[in-house]
């Protein structure tokens, strides 16, 4: 019931830390308590001298009952292995304070601002802490778990509103303000001063400056990039401080389409969930069903059928590709190829919704995986159409997307050498999936961490060296090879049997403790961290997303690049929106 | 609509002209032209606008419609296709892009999420509906819509225009309606500019709840 494996095979931190680390003996945890003004010295022995250099993912969760607010951090070592889960409580006091870790990983950056957002927890000598999904000067951190949202109907779902009477009222006429909006008492918005929640986000950005270039003196000009533009893929929104066309400064702006999928998943019984995972990156609904499956199947403490496993890598390794595909196409857009390159990707793209479709009912939304397997067999006509894609259509597909662009010369001149990462930066700041593998990191989750049948395959781990865009197109060219070769073998292994190890219920029950499943999405480390405490619901939901993280080092590879670059780079970081805000 | 629809006259054209000559009327013209080449905002917000995209690709091809020209600025455009969940950051963004949008302009929602809030109706950063702020011709139902519900609900689209005329739209009324959506603000929560006033009853009311227990 460990996050990926026991944790005594690890070092022993209580020993080397007495009175400042204590293993977690709570029932169905695991990993360490580290005492919170210790915090810092622990994570660079952590990362120094045991070696997990990879922050993956740091989660807040409030133990409103305990008085305890909890921050869990999920450290894991770029040559593979299971992960060292380590945690800081903190009193429930106002203010929450922690040390920030991101003088040790750069890569909790993003993610502690998420929790100084949602939980309130305050992190001192964080470089930048503000708001990240909601606006400066949203009243409340709503994630708390004494926080209630306009609509607040009950603390847990099925509603007793709706269940089992049914006596169900808008949810318009229950709040005061008939609206999805709650003020507190008295409050008077003829009082009240706009405060322009932006300036916070400018001051961060270098200043305004005047500089004299050849006898002419040149301003810095700020450009606004969203989150109403064709380029940042939905509504991200990207603040750039330019000289001329170089960028001087970049922030990341984002929270758009923040649509609480914690929040709401703590309301929501364990399987409601899972139609709403699909929902987070929306192009892989079927690889995003995974970890959360796996998370919630680790602490039931059941196994998946051989049948569904394989289902389930097939169904995986078909979204990768149509994913990387789609990138590929829209990438093409962002340099300029207006929409030919996506109009060849959306062709292959909707033949494998057609096999989608047929398997689990919906062509996006596939809501397909179950705690113990699968939802339904794929229909042995689907199965034929998939084994006639795999192994007749798509490979020579992939080629054909390789001749047409791989050499362009107008492609090529605009990728190579471009936004550069290196190798130390692309760990240092948590970067997961074809992002950290064009730096010349060999790291993939399906080899350094196998989890369901992805060791019986043979199958290479693409990697690039020049950390460019263009090694970051390669890679993605490369890994629809590996997942073509993946899908061959599975297609050809894939025992009959039963797709459900256990009796399909709509009520699971899952013993107290936490979880972290993961797996290596399209995009990254797609994980969740989940917490049960016996009840029908979820107690913290957490999901890492790795659209979310990899940004991290947008501003890193944008700076002293033309504006123009800034959206292929962010092209290629790969972004998906309703993951990035969730 | 056909070329016969289009070309119905009424009055009786001599036969050598037939072919040369075509009557009809100014709404039925007008309305042929505006329904062919609706050209909608390049406006995504969540899952729905993969499956706009999708429907713009080869399989579904919306250009059949007149409709495959996505301009990415508010001010050539005159649909705007709400696909996806409206959030309250995000609000502010698409009133004003509304208001940027040029008469005649037309919304759809689309999927559940800009229709009523869909699956995501609780949360506390979602709005329930587009339909709260802008008017919304037609409205799609799904979680996304297939590309055949879209094309659907466009068809909807151009049948609502055909039925418009020009005396009674309200664009071209006199005084037009070329008031503009209050853009909303966000404070300590999402305020609409338009409930002000019931916003600040409500507050002095729920002060008035909290305070009386305490006096007794």
């Amino acid at each position: 019931m460990t996050t990926p494996a026991p944790i005594t095979t690890q070092f022993d931190l209580a020993e080397k830390f007495p009175g400042t680390v204590s293993a977690d003996a709570r029932p169905g945890y695991a990993g360490w308590i580290v005492a919170p003004e210790k915090l810092t010295e622990v994570a660079i022995f952590i990362r120094d001298e045991l070696g997990y250099d990879l922050l993956s993912s740091v989660t807040g969760v409030d133990y409103l009952a305990e008085g305890l607010m909890e921050i869990v951090y999920h450290v894991y070592k770029t040559s593979g292995g299971p992960a060292l889960v380590f945690k800081a409580q903190l009193p429930r006091l106002d203010p929450v304070k922690v040390a920030s870790l991101t003088p040790v990983w750069l890569g909790a950056e993003l993610q502690e601002r998420e929790i100084w957002d949602l939980y309130g927890i305050h992190f001192e000598n964080h470089p930048d802490l503000r708001r990240i999904l909601m606006w400066e000067g949203f009243d409340g951190h709503p994630m708390r778990k004494d926080w209630k949202e306009a609509f607040y109907d009950d603390e847990v779902k099925p509603f007793k509103s709706r269940w089992p009477e049914g006596k169900h009222a808008f949810a318009e006429d229950r709040s005061p303000f008939g609206d999805n909006v709650s003020f507190e008492a008295g409050f008077d918005p003829e009082k009240w001063t706009a405060t322009d929640p932006e300036e916070a986000l400018y001051a961060t950005l270098k200043k305004y400056k005047t500089v004299v270039k050849d006898g002419i003196a040149t301003d810095h000009i700020l450009v606004n990039m969203g989150p109403q533009h064709p380029s940042t893929h939905g509504v991200f929104r990207a603040v750039v401080m330019l000289d001329g066309e170089n960028v001087v400064s970049l922030k990341p702006v984002m929270g758009y389409l923040h649509r609480n999928h914690e929040k709401i998943g703590e309301r929501n019984t364990f399987l409601q969930n899972m139609p709403y995972t699909d929902r987070l990156d929306y192009f892989n609904s079927m690889s995003n069903n995974w970890p959360y499956a796996m998370a919630v199947e680790k602490m039931m403490g059941i196994q998946v059928t051989e049948r569904a496993e394989y289902i389930r890598v097939i169904m995986a390794e078909l979204s990768r590709i149509q994913n990387h595909m789609i990138l590929i196409g829209m990438l093409m857009n962002d340099l300029g190829a207006y929409f030919t390159p996506a109009l060849y990707a959306f062709e292959e793209r909707e033949l494998i919704l057609d096999i989608f479709e047929a398997a689990s009912g919906s062509r996006m939304m596939c809501n397909y995986h179950r705690f113990g397997g699968v939802v339904r067999d794929v229909p042995a006509e689907a199965l034929q159409k998939l084994k006639d894609l795999v192994f007749e259509r798509l490979p020579g597909k992939i080629d054909e997307f390789d001749r047409l662009l791989s050499e362009n010369e107008i492609f090529v001149s605009r990728l190579k050498g471009i936004g550069y990462l290196s190798p130390e930066d692309a760990i240092r700041t948590s970067m997961t999936g074809p992002m950290l593998r064009a730096s010349g990191i060999p790291y993939d989750i399906r080899r350094a961490d196998p989890y369901s049948v992805y060791d019986r395959f043979d199958f290479n781990v693409a990697v690039r060296y020049n950390g460019d865009l263009y090694d970051r197109y390669l890679i993605r060219i490369d890994e629809m090879r590996e997942s073509i070769k993946i899908l061959e073998q599975a297609l050809r292994q894939m025992p009959e049997g039963p797709v459900m190890s256990v009796k399909p219920t709509y009520q699971v029950k899952v013993p107290a403790g936490e979880a972290y499943g993961r797996i290596e999405s399209p995009k990254g480390e797609l994980g969740f961290y989940v917490v049960s405490n016996g009840k029908p619901n979820p107690y913290r939901y957490h999901v890492r997303a790795p659209s979310f993280i990899n940004l991290t080092s947008l501003e890193m590879t944008c700076v002293n690049e033309k504006i123009a670059d800034f959206v292929a780079i962010l092209g290629a970081v790969d972004i998906v929106l309703g993951e990035l805000d969730r | 609509m056909t070329p016969n629809e289009l070309n119905s006259p009424g009055y009786d054209i001599p036969d050598d002209m037939k072919n040369v000559v075509a009557i009809t009327t100014l709404d039925k013209i007008y309305n042929f032209g505006r329904r062919s080449s609706v050209w909608p905002l390049m406006f995504g917000l969540a899952c729905c606008a993969i499956e706009m995209i999708a429907a713009q690709a080869s399989r579904y091809d919306l250009a059949r419609f007149g409709m495959e020209v996505m301009r990415p600025s508010p001010r050539q455009s005159d649909l705007m296709l709400v696909a996806g969940t409206v959030t309250k950051k995000m609000l502010p963004a698409i009133v004003r892009l509304y208001n940027q949008m040029p008469e005649p302009k037309y919304v759809i929602a689309m999927g559940a999420c800009a229709s009523g809030g869909g699956p995501f109706k609780e949360g506390y950063n979602v709005v329930a509906g587009i339909d709260k702020y802008l008017p919304v011709d037609v409205y799609i139902p799904g979680c996304p819509p297939t590309p055949q519900a879209l094309v659907y609900g466009l068809i909807k689209l151009q049948e609502k225009i055909d039925g418009q005329s020009l005396k009674q739209v309200r664009w071209y009324q006199k005084g037009a309606d070329s008031v503009e959506v209050p853009i909303p603000m966000l404070g300590p929560d999402l305020i609409d500019p338009r409930r002000i006033p019931e916003i600040k009853t409500k507050a002095a009311e729920l002060a008035a709840a909290a305070t009386i227990p305490n006096a007794e």
